[in-house]
């Protein structure tokens, strides 16, 4: 994949915010990565375009679970270098409290990384890291650069 | 905003143009093509804001992920429910992908609602793409019933999640 490549080839490989920045969906949900040591923690920043419910209001649970798709793959690519984005195979989203219109953040647990596929479980909160707004846990499929290329 | 072109009865509550009071499903473009109490169809045409693989102009799995959420709830049965029991909140969404969606195409997503219990609905749906009605994704999702304290007037959809969701299911 050429965006990946473009990233080895600038020694960015593991800058996940350079990659976000040039995905369009990403930039449009304005999702950021934070990065301490190894540890990642995706951002999304509160905006009137990601809310579901005007009452509550609430974030969109279609936002909520992209979100979590974009925490899951970044620690993936952060983790390994891969040819490709990796393919989500099938993604499981449990909505536990309304996402508030305030900053969301996620991180993303490798729970088995095989050769081929990766099971990831990812989380999201917004003030209190220990009560999360959503929890989700997928399959995705890898393409290592070590296999061919 | 409705695009009814399938002859199927107006909706209640002005459902036609609930869409574009969802913001999120505004900024992404979703149409509601086709409704009934029960079932409905929606559409998202190709944009390049949806792009996720910017070397294929492939969309995202996220927009799926928000098209299937979005259309569930919408598909919730609510002719026979009381107006409380109308604030759903989705329990859960559980997504398969079968193949990347062809770019410069329509999305489109049918969900319909298969078990209606007091308290829970079921809904499956389904991601297709073209004349060839190519599947690229299904999901299965959860919705409790009577969910939400602060129910919005109107049409409630997936996205009506209240504070007190989980918390009895």
């Amino acid at each position: 994949m050429k965006l990946l490549r473009e990233l080895r080839a600038e020694g960015r490989q593991q800058d996940m915010g350079a990659l976000v920045a040039r995905i369009p969906y990403a930039r449009f949900l304005g999702i950021q990565v934070d990065r301490k040591g190894t540890e990642l923690t995706t951002i999304l920043p509160f905006r009137q375009e990601l809310v579901g419910n005007v009452t509550l209001p609430a974030l969109h649970g279609g936002a909520i679970g992209a979100f979590l798709e974009f925490t899951a793959v970044i620690q993936l690519l952060f983790d390994d270098e891969c040819v490709r984005l990796p393919k989500t195979v099938d993604i499981s989203i449990d909505y536990l409290r309304s996402g508030r219109p305030v900053t969301t953040y996620g991180r993303a647990f490798i729970t088995k990384h095989g050769r081929r596929v990766a099971n990831v479980r990812a989380e999201a909160w917004q003030e209190e890291h220990d009560r999360p707004i959503a929890i989700a846990h997928g399959h995705f499929l890898l393409d290592p650069v070590d296999e061919d290329g | 905003m409705s695009d009814d072109r399938s002859g199927s009865r107006t909706p209640p509550d002005n459902i036609g143009d609930h869409l574009s009071h969802v913001p999120h499903a505004a900024a992404i473009g979703m149409q509601l093509v086709e409704y009934r109490d029960g079932a409905c169809v929606v559409r998202v045409p190709y944009a390049e804001h949806l792009v996720g693989d910017p070397d294929t102009g492939v969309i995202h799995g996220g927009v799926i992920t928000a098209v299937l959420d979005n259309a569930s709830g919408m598909a919730v049965p609510r002719a026979d429910l009381t107006p409380a029991q109308r604030a759903i909140a989705t329990l859960d969404l559980r997504i398969d992908y079968m193949r990347p969606a062809r770019p410069h195409e329509d999305l489109m997503v049918s969900a319909e609602c298969y078990q209606l219990t007091r308290s829970v609905a079921f809904i499956r749906a389904r991601a297709w793409q073209g004349e060839d009605d190519v599947t690229v994704a299904s999901s299965v999702a959860t919705f409790m019933l009577g969910a939400n304290r602060a129910p919005p007037p109107g049409f409630l959809g997936a996205d009506d999640r209240p504070q007190t969701a989980g918390q009895e299911p």
